[in-house]
């Protein structure tokens, strides 16, 4: 947590973890969609569900599936623009069970480009977010990075070939992280950079046989 | 959280020790901790204290709020003092600290742009102690942006050993943070030293403890816009009594050890979801089925 995340951020109000926070969790699931969303199917968990209508977080999550930020002054007509953009947007209350942090959102996300993914995450406070889950795998990270996220197949060699492949461009690794549900199954991996992974490496990594899918998150 | 818990207790002992100001220690600590110079972090608290500053002319226009059972308050009492027949019982410093709270309060109730710090609920705090000391003071921006550093610092140690979240700790995190923050950055504004910066934080953390969460249908409207006065002027009078050399028995960091455990065991319905405390009164729920429909 650096200073800025206390003294700040500059946003619209009227709630840093049901507004702020929701329009940067919105804003990373766009991230991992990658594309437009044509369809956004919105579960709220704990204090999101029962809340969300008095502190704007529908407002916010709208907003961040826009790409907006949190300091965007058309924040209370994202729903205007949304429609002017046709986006077909629901929202439901679920439940994430009891471990689950009280401001959590899951996303099923649509893209205009046929692309779909799930994304859970939290608001974990100061506008601050975890994302905890991506397309059924667990895992943990903040956004605050530009990351790439590998689903691949859970053998001997895959990583090292996508941290050689980054080397090879000049990618420079801050973090990495890989979780798998089962051996030998598939895993996921997040890799956090010092700079967005460009288009080349981005193909490089797309085209390894072992890799699903990779994609190219920015920052938030 | 992941990350290793900070110390307040210890970044005192490094600011006495090199004899420093807590104030410069911070900025150097934090300047080197994000890679930039001085400079470059003083600018950038320069451009936060203009939108701070905004946002106190946006509450005092008098809006009202989303939800609409606040805005107009810090007009209402700002007209008031100005009126000559009219007493001002707390002297001119609270009761432009009252009314500059309000002010950002109801500005971010109405969906205004304002600086979280920590969060949004309690961001009227530092802006009114700041902004009520630099004007009855005569303060520069400059050293209102080293008392900003100061405030970050501490809500980074609060952060890292208990909650700045009104979901996790209750308010005791949000406008107690926010004003054991302001007290802290109020003492280094006024010259005092570091032990007296560290006094200050924990008297008004104990001053604020279990402090729950309740806003009333869920808006952060009510109790939060004037809640964000109570707790600035806790911190003022925090401020004042670690500047006469009273100190806190607990020391900082065990207040805010035991801010984190009152925060876990206080009960859910007290934590920003709306089911106890004010949100609960027939008056909150009446309010809340006219919003929204149900209680
Ligand atoms: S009552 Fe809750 S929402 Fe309101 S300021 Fe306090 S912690 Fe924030």
């Amino acid at each position: 947590m650096n200073l800025f995340d206390v003294i700040g951020p500059v946003m619209i109000g009227p709630s840093s973890s049901h507004t702020a926070g929701a329009v940067r969790l919105a804003k990373l699931a766009l991230a991992v969609l990658g594309e437009p969303v044509a369809y956004a199917n919105i579960g709220l968990h704990g204090s999101f569900s029962q809340t969300y209508k008095g502190h704007g977080t529908d407002l916010a999550l709208i907003a961040g599936l826009l790409g907006w930020n949190p300091d965007d002054v058309r924040i209370p007509q994202a729903f205007l623009y949304a429609d002017k953009a046709a986006i077909r947007i629901e929202f439901k209350v679920i439940q994430l069970g009891e471990k689950a942090h009280p401001n959590s959102v899951r996303f099923l996300l649509k893209g205009a480009e046929g692309q779909c993914c799930t994304v859970t995450g939290s608001s974990i406070g100061g506008g601050r977010v975890l994302i905890s889950e991506i397309d059924g795998f667990p895992l943990a990270f903040t956004g605050e990075f530009p990351s790439l996220l590998t689903i691949h197949q859970d053998k001997p060699g895959v990583i090292a070939q996508v941290t050689s492949i980054l080397s090879r461009y000049d990618v420079n690794v801050a973090q990495m992280k890989v979780f798998r549900k089962e051996k030998g199954g598939l895993a996921a991996m997040i890799v956090e950079t010092d700079q967005l992974v460009d288009e080349e490496a981005w193909l490089a990594v797309n085209n390894l046989v072992n890799v699903q899918t990779v994609r190219r998150i920015q920052a938030i | 959280m992941l990350e290793d818990k900070l110390s307040l207790q210890s970044l005192i002992e490094t600011a006495q020790n090199k004899n420093m100001r807590f104030g410069d220690l911070c900025i150097e600590l934090q300047a080197a901790e994000m890679g930039i110079t001085k400079e470059q972090l003083l600018t950038k608290m320069i451009s936060i204290l203009e939108v701070m500053e905004s946002s106190i002319e946006h509450g005092l226009m008098g809006e009202k709020s989303k939800g609409g059972l606040v805005g107009g308050d810090a007009k209402k009492m700002r007209d008031y003092i100005a009126a000559e027949k009219n007493v001002c019982l707390v002297g001119n410093l609270i009761a432009d600290t009252i009314i500059m709270a309000i002010a950002v309060g109801e500005a971010n109730a109405g969906m205004g742009k304002i600086v979280a710090a920590p969060t949004a609920g309690s961001s009227g705090v530092l802006p009114a102690v700041l902004f009520s000391l630099a004007k009855n003071n005569n303060v520069a921006r400059l050293n209102l942006a080293q008392a900003l550093v100061v405030a970050g610092v501490i809500g980074m140690v609060i952060a890292s050993r208990a909650t700045l979240s009104g979901a996790e700790g209750g308010c005791q995190a949000e406008c107690g943070a926010a004003a054991a923050m302001a007290a802290g950055a109020a003492v280094d504004l006024l010259g005092g030293s570091p032990t007296e910066v560290g006094h200050a934080a924990a008297i008004t953390l104990k001053n604020m403890l279990g402090l729950v969460c309740d806003p009333v249908a869920g808006l952060v409207e009510v109790p939060c816009v004037k809640r964000n006065s109570g707790a600035a002027v806790q911190a003022l009078a925090a401020a004042q009594m670690s500047l006469a050399g009273i100190i806190s028995v607990i020391p900082v960091d065990e207040v805010i050890d035991s801010m984190a455990s009152v925060g876990s065991a206080m009960h859910c319905s007290l934590k920003e979801t709306a089911q106890g405390g004010l949100a609960a009164t027939p008056t909150a729920l009446n309010w809340a089925q006219k919003l929204f429909g149900n209680p």
